[in-house]
């Protein structure tokens, strides 16, 4: 199952990216569909973000991956490189998880 | 993967003032000019290294083998929906569901082309091969480029570094990760979540964008109680779609 969403994956982004190079681009030019496509990432990104935070399974809950969390927020705000904001949220998760 | 350099920035405005008197100076300065968009590939290509790291070793703790998580690398190489599905596998979702968060994910790479495809006017063979260059960071530094031949430099120097790199870094986080052990315990849980919101960071810089990002959140968590792994993620997808049907001018506002 693994083998087939990163073949589908990597199938279905080449496509896209080669589509791009080959339509017309009045394909795309519908101010609606721009934002739309803008937009997307946005929305994707932030509800992979928080899932990633708070879920376990089909459930909401509250542990160590919040520290975690809250460390890259300061890290980003801070314009820690992608790397710091990343093992830094590691490291403050697994301090909690040692220390509880 | 999404570096700072946002591809739809025109924060170059320094080279934009250099190049403006076109012509000799333009070509006297060729050879300095060369330099300098190869020394920015470089820079760019070791900045996205090491999201490769993480992405390596995030992948082999999400349940992908080292081959797999390589693969993935190789062949879709456009970092958002690696961590995308890596993200939904990792937390329980369905392969349709990570892949469908994936491509959804992908597709602002196709309006990429779009707006590279006048500048670069790659026929025949080379089209297959410029394609699967077209990411966030060679958009950003070839489109920043006002000079056409400055931006094909630019796309194919950054592109080359980037893809060379990602997949050494793929393959040494992989490896690194899975020769750890237990991921808990070094909290690489947490760390899917960190990357997530350092890819979304460089994108909040607008109300929409944040209207965005919050209401996809509050919808994505609301509904994780009642559907399986990774369905709400998708579910959140629409918050975009409603917003931009609703105002298409955020599209300037975005870009």
């Amino acid at each position: 199952m693994i083998w087939a969403a990163v073949i589908g994956t990597s199938v279905g982004c080449y496509l896209l990216k080669l589509a791009g190079l080959s339509v017309p681009s009045r394909w795309l030019s519908s101010p609606r569909v721009r934002a739309v496509t803008l937009l997307l990432p946005v929305a994707l990104l932030a509800a992979l973000t928080v899932v990633q935070v708070f879920a376990a399974g089909q459930k909401l809950v509250l542990d160590a991956r919040a520290a975690g969390f809250a460390f890259a927020i300061v890290a980003l705000l801070l314009r820690a490189p992608f790397v710091v904001v990343v093992v830094g949220a590691a490291a403050t998760a697994a301090l909690l998880r040692a220390l509880t | 993967m999404t570096t700072d350099a946002e591809p739809f920035d025109a924060d170059d405005a320094d080279d934009a003032d250099d190049a403006a008197d076109a012509g000799d100076a333009v070509e006297a300065g060729w050879p300095a000019k060369r330099r300098e968009v190869v020394q920015d590939a470089l820079a760019v290509g070791l900045a996205v290294g090491t999201y490769g790291i993480s992405y390596g070793a995030l992948g082999t703790t999400s349940g992908l083998s080292v081959v797999q998580t390589c693969a993935l690398s190789v062949l879709a190489f456009t970092g958002g929906s690696q961590f995308a599905l890596i993200g939904v596998l990792g937390s329980g979702g369905a392969a349709a569901s990570g892949m469908a968060t994936a491509l959804m994910l992908g597709f602002r790479n196709l309006l990429y082309g779009l707006r590279l495809e006048p500048m670069l006017d790659v026929r025949g063979a080379r089209r297959f091969s410029a394609a699967q260059l077209v990411i966030d960071e060679t958009t950003a530094m070839s489109i920043s480029q006002p000079e056409t031949r400055a931006a094909r430099l630019a796309f194919w120097t950054t592109g080359l570094t980037i893809y060379t790199l990602w997949n050494l870094a793929t393959l040494v986080g992989a490896l690194g990760a899975s020769a750890l052990g237990d991921p808990k315990r070094f909290g690489l849980d947490a760390a899917v979540g960190a990357a997530f919101l350092g890819l979304l960071w460089p994108r909040l810089k607008h109300v929409t964008t944040w209207s965005v990002a919050i209401g996809a959140a509050v919808v994505a968590l609301v509904l994780t109680p009642f559907l399986s792994p990774g369905v709400p993620v998708l579910v959140a997808g629409l918050v975009a779609v409603a917003v931009g049907i609703a105002r298409p001018q955020a599209a300037e506002e975005v870009s």
